[in-house]
């Protein structure tokens, strides 16, 4: 295929990136943009073309060693998560735009070592780009030429060179859109993980493909390759060596996982929510587990179909679809392999940038100008300088490729990068947990382990493989066998790689400690140590946590945040400020709080070391002591827990409030209820006083009344004073009851007796009136505990009803007494009028009286049958008229036996 | 004879207004609801309403609204007689045209008293202005 159809598809392709990531840049709140699978296949920018290609090329040449790099970061999963969170959290709290501010804040915000591990990284990925350029330029000329040998060329006939600035035009201006380095980039992140998924589909597509389609199975494959070569070889560990070897390529990827800056980036800075580590724990596993699943088939397939003499087993995803005539496949090979290339270099250039322009350039050289300058000036002056960065950065690596000799691994490249990488580590990890780890121990760590790095590695690769001298490898320098780099101190049982990290990290490691141990850091760092360390109480308290105190005006400060993030963005982050802890406009120094919150916001434009610096020139310093910070912890510890104990309390004092409030409310109702209540007393009450009177005052005038008449008066006047003083004790007996004073004689008694005893009581009545009265029992006699008196009350009132309700003559009134285990019960029937429908809800209310009695005078006080009720009630029974009766009325009694049940 | 209608539900109290009444020449009808009371009213047009308010079914106010609605009973004059003694109920009885307002208990020589009175302001309106110029006359002189 020709050459420009093939850079026509890579043009096109970067084309539909930019695309991607611009429109979900701009649909920032869309579903697909924000979710969590998002971010876990962002961490898969971690399978590069070394992954892509290089991981064939080691599964072919020495076996399942390729394993190691990935089976790290799967093994290590759950503790990865557990040290990320702790990571993250810091990050988020001081604003950490990469990982150099990362370290640089731990040890006291030192603007050298900031600088010193921007070195290191910058150092570290060159030759990972060098190796994703070897990857492109190779593959390309495989696929345009279909030659398995690629041709070298330099520069301007290179067309590695003109693909080397494509990559850093692409990556310069697809990174450094937006000037906040701490700011989330939701677009690019996006195409990052579409990234991911298409070098997985295309690296399955041909892993099925040379499985089944070239080969018939994996059984198939394997008997083939075993033919020729002996593959048990390749499939075995080998011995302690290469468990040794295994160990230690597996501690080395875990190590990294943390540290490479692209992941850093992608992991923490690019984090924005704890749904996503829930998805990132089984996802980026899962991603690798799929991507290493076909490697070695691959491998076997090519050195069958292939072999490893005449073509480069790096390539065999590419090459045997070629050799088969399947010209399609290997362009989405390519496309594949473009595609994990595009994506580690545009994240790692990003974050390098970041680094470079924060941790070294800005801080070092151009700070001054900056304070002079308007903020537009200085975001246009930031973003040259990150893109200059990115350029150089690539044009580095590409020099830097091509010295290399062609027939290098891919594979052995990508573990320079590693090991350099891996000296943060000490510094980085321990610094999280020992608080005592200072910066000088960081420095020197850092650097000794460099310099045994360069020595055990990368010097005897330099020689033999670029400069093909060997001799040094051989025999040591000057002849010192005990000093050859890769046997040093007769340690012989690793290989290379793993050599070199035993000794670079060993060195690294003592070097940190010793000096950690032996010089204290200043206070600053030690303050940070502790913050650090104990990330999860700082966390909680934001901006209260301060390690150092300065005196500032807030006017100062603000002219400073206008330089850096524009007017408009200082202005709310004041607002924002002074709403948050409630702080008065009018107050011109600017408390600690504030200092630190700038100092953050700072941080995000130019880097921690650089803020700090920016801060310190407004602020007149004033140191903070440990034992002073510890308290501000110990303090907060107390505030919470108290401010938590204030919030349940004001809680209870809410419900009580909403309990009094209904209490109240019911008290009003029951003094709206009494005032009616004593209004209708005093209106009966008020009745037959009238009466009285008028007919007082009739016979007192009436001299010539004729003596019929004046009896009749004198009775009127003797019935309504019976009548008043039967209202006044009914309405005082059922207070009584009502209120709860009444109390109830409970005794043993026969209710059959009780029963008898009040039938006599009205007993004259009913024969005068010719109405026959009935008494019905179940048994002769039936025990209970109830108060005599007051039960012969009701059934004399209930009685007395009946009698009002009947006609002469032909009335019956039935007294029916039952009783079962647990209740007694009682019902008064008869034949008399009955009661309405209308009225059966209202009978037993106060001032009832029905209107259909048949005496002309009304001879109850409308209060019979509510003191019956408030008698049965406090018995602990019920009381109730019978409905639908067709003829007469019945009301029934019951109440439990003993009232303790 | 002037008459009298008296709206009560007590028995007793009607039976010693109504011998008081009769002992003073007054004529008197008994009604013992607001329903009766209606009827009565517009049966026999009495000159004076002794009107109790509390009563089963119609009340006193709505005797009252329908008396004074009538044409027929433009002379008739209305005294509530109730045990209602609020500030209260005495205005409202008073809005809705009551002539006067007696409180429960009473006493004899108050109600004749106030009956009385009733009936003299209403002979006043009816009538031509000869006898209002000599009722006007009478006063002067006592």
């Amino acid at each position: 295929m020709s050459n420009w159809f093939i850079l026509g598809i890579i043009l096109l392709y970067l084309g539909f990136l930019f695309l991607i990531a611009f429109l979900a840049e701009r649909n920032k709140q869309s579903k697909w943009v924000n979710s969590p699978y998002v971010y876990a296949l962002s961490l898969a920018v971690y399978c590069s073309a070394w992954t892509y290609y290089g991981s064939v090329g080691v599964a072919a040449r020495s076996g399942v060693e390729f394993l190691a790099i990935y089976l790290g970061p799967v093994i290590a999963a759950p503790l990865w998560i557990i040290v990320l969170r702790k990571i993250i959290q810091l990050s988020k709290l001081y604003n950490v735009s990469s990982i150099a501010d990362f370290i640089s804040l731990r040890y006291g915000n030192n603007r050298s070592i900031g600088a010193l591990v921007t070195i290191i990284c910058a150092i570290s990925i060159i030759p990972y780009i060098s190796l994703q350029l070897k990857a492109i330029s190779e593959t390309f000329q495989i696929i345009t030429s279909a030659e398995a040998n690629p041709v070298e060329g330099f520069v301007f006939s290179d067309t590695t060179f003109y693909i080397a600035i494509t990559l850093a035009i692409f990556a310069s201006f697809f990174g450094t859109l937006s000037l906040d380095a701490s700011k989330r980039r939701k677009g690019i992140m996006f195409s990052i993980a579409f990234e991911s998924v298409l070098k997985l589909t295309f690296f399955l597509i041909v892993g099925i493909y040379v499985i089944f389609f070239v080969f018939d199975g994996t059984q198939d494959v394997y008997n083939q390759a075993n033919e020729k070569i002996n593959l048990s070889s390749l499939s075995s560990v080998g011995g302690i060596s290469g468990g040794l070897n295994w160990y230690f390529t597996i501690v080395l990827s875990f190590l990294v996982i943390f540290l490479l800056p692209r992941q850093f980036q992608v992991s923490v800075v690019e984090f924005s929510d704890r749904s996503q580590l829930k998805k990132a724990i089984w996802v980026f596993p899962l991603y690798l587990f799929l991507f290493n699943v076909f490697v070695i088939f691959i491998a076997w397939g090519g050195i069958v179909k292939l072999g490893t003499q005449d073509f480069n087993p790096d390539y065999f995803s590419l090459l045997i679809p070629l050799e088969n005539g399947h010209n399609w496949l290997a362009v989405l090979v390519f496309l594949g392999g473009f595609s994990a290339v595009i994506s580690m270099v545009v994240v790692s250039t990003l974050a390098l940038s970041t680094m470079l322009s924060n941790n070294l350039i800005i801080p070092y050289g151009f700070l001054k100008k900056f304070t002079k300058n308007e903020s537009v000036k200085n975001e246009k002056y930031i973003k040259v300088i990150r893109r200059a960065s990115i350029f150089s950065l690539i044009l580095l690596a590409y020099i830097l490729y091509s010295f290399f000799d062609q027939n290098v691994s891919l594979f052995a490249i990508g573990l320079i990068s590693f090991l350099i990488i891996a000296q943060l580590a000490p510094s980085f990890f321990l610094g999280m947990y020992w608080n005592r780890g200072s910066s000088l121990g960081a420095k020197v760590g850092m650097i000794s382990g460099l310099l045994v790095c360069f020595y055990t590695y990368v010097l005897p690769f330099f020689a033999t493989v670029v400069y093909n001298n060997p001799s040094i490898q051989m025999n040591g320098p000057w002849g010192i066998e005990a000093l050859r780099p890769y046997q040093l101190l007769g340690l012989d049982v690793l290989n290379p790689t793993t050599h070199a990290l035993f000794w670079s990290l060993l060195v690294n490691f003592f070097m940190y400690a010793a000096f950690s141990v032996s010089f204290k850091g200043n206070y600053r760092e030690r303050n940070y140590g502790e913050m650090f360390v104990n990330s999860e109480q700082v966390v909680a308290m934001k901006e209260t946590a301060f390690v150092w105190k300065g005196e500032a005006y807030v006017a100062d400060i603000q002219q400073l945040l206008i330089r850096f993030i524009g007017s408009a963005r200082a202005e709310k982050a004041l607002l924002i400020f002074r709403r948050r802890y409630q702080v008065n406009p009018e107050e011109k120094l600017a408390d600690a709080r504030f200092i630190n919150f700038a100092e953050r916001l700072l941080t995000g434009a130019v880097g921690s070391a650089s803020a700090k610096i920016l801060i310190g020139s407004v602020a007149k310093e004033k140191p903070v002591s440990l034992v002073e910070v510890l308290q501000i912890l110990e303090e907060n510890r107390k505030t919470i827990s108290s401010n938590k104990s204030l919030e349940a309390q004001s809680r209870k004092l809410v419900l009580l409030t909403n309990k009094l409030q209904q209490a109240n409310e019911e008290l009003q109702l029951q003094d709206q209820l009494k005032d009616d209540f004593l209004d209708t007393v005093a209106h009966e009450l008020k009745t037959p006083v009238t009466s009285i009177q008028a007919s007082g005052e009739v016979l007192s005038d009436g001299e010539d009344m004729p003596f019929a008449l004046r009896k009749q008066f004198i009775e009127n006047i003797l019935n309504d004073t019976e009548r008043l003083a039967i209202l006044i004790n009914d309405i005082l007996d059922l207070e009584k009851l009502a209120s709860g004073r009444a109390q109830l004689d409970l005794q043993k008694h026969d209710l059959v007796q009780t029963a008898k005893k009040a039938i006599q009581g009205v007993q004259y009545i009913a024969d005068k009136r010719k109405i026959s009265l009935q008494l019905e029992t179940v048994s002769s006699s039936i025990m209970a505990d109830y108060d005599h008196h007051k039960m012969m009350q009701v059934l004399t009132n209930l009685l007395s009803n009946s009698l009002k309700f009947v006609e002469e003559e032909v009335g019956e009134i039935k007294l029916n007494l039952n009783s079962n285990k647990k209740q007694v019960s009682y019902q008064v029937i008869d034949n008399g009028k009955g009661i309405p429908k209308e009225d059966l809800p209202h009978i037993f209310k106060k001032f009832y009286q029905s209107k259909h009695q048949n005496l002309k005078k009304q001879k109850g006080s409308g209060f019979g049958l509510a003191i019956c009720k408030q008698i049965v009630e406090l018995h602990g029974g019920s009381i109730s008229a019978q409905a639908n009766r067709t003829k007469g009325a019945c009301i029934q009694v019951e109440f439990p036996k003993n009232t303790n049940s | 004879m002037k008459k009298i209608l008296i709206v009560d539900d007590e028995p007793n109290i009607v039976m010693a207004l109504e011998y008081t009444l009769k002992k003073n020449d007054f004529q008197v009808f008994i009604a013992r609801d607001g329903e009766e009371a209606i009827q009565m009213a517009q049966d026999k047009f009495p000159d004076v309403v002794v009107l109790d308010i509390m009563m089963p079914k119609v009340d006193g106010f709505e005797v009252l609204t329908q008396i004074k609605q009538n044409e027929n009973l433009a002379h008739t004059k209305v005294i509530f007689l109730s045990a209602k003694n609020k500030a209260t109920d005495i205005q409202k009885g008073m809005d809705r045209g009551a002539d006067d307002y007696l409180t429960k208990p009473f006493s004899m020589k108050k109600i004749l008293k106030t009956i009385e009175e009733q009936i003299r302001s209403s002979k006043l309106k009816v009538g031509s202005g000869k006898w209002e110029v000599e009722s006007k006359k009478l006063k002067v002189g006592s």
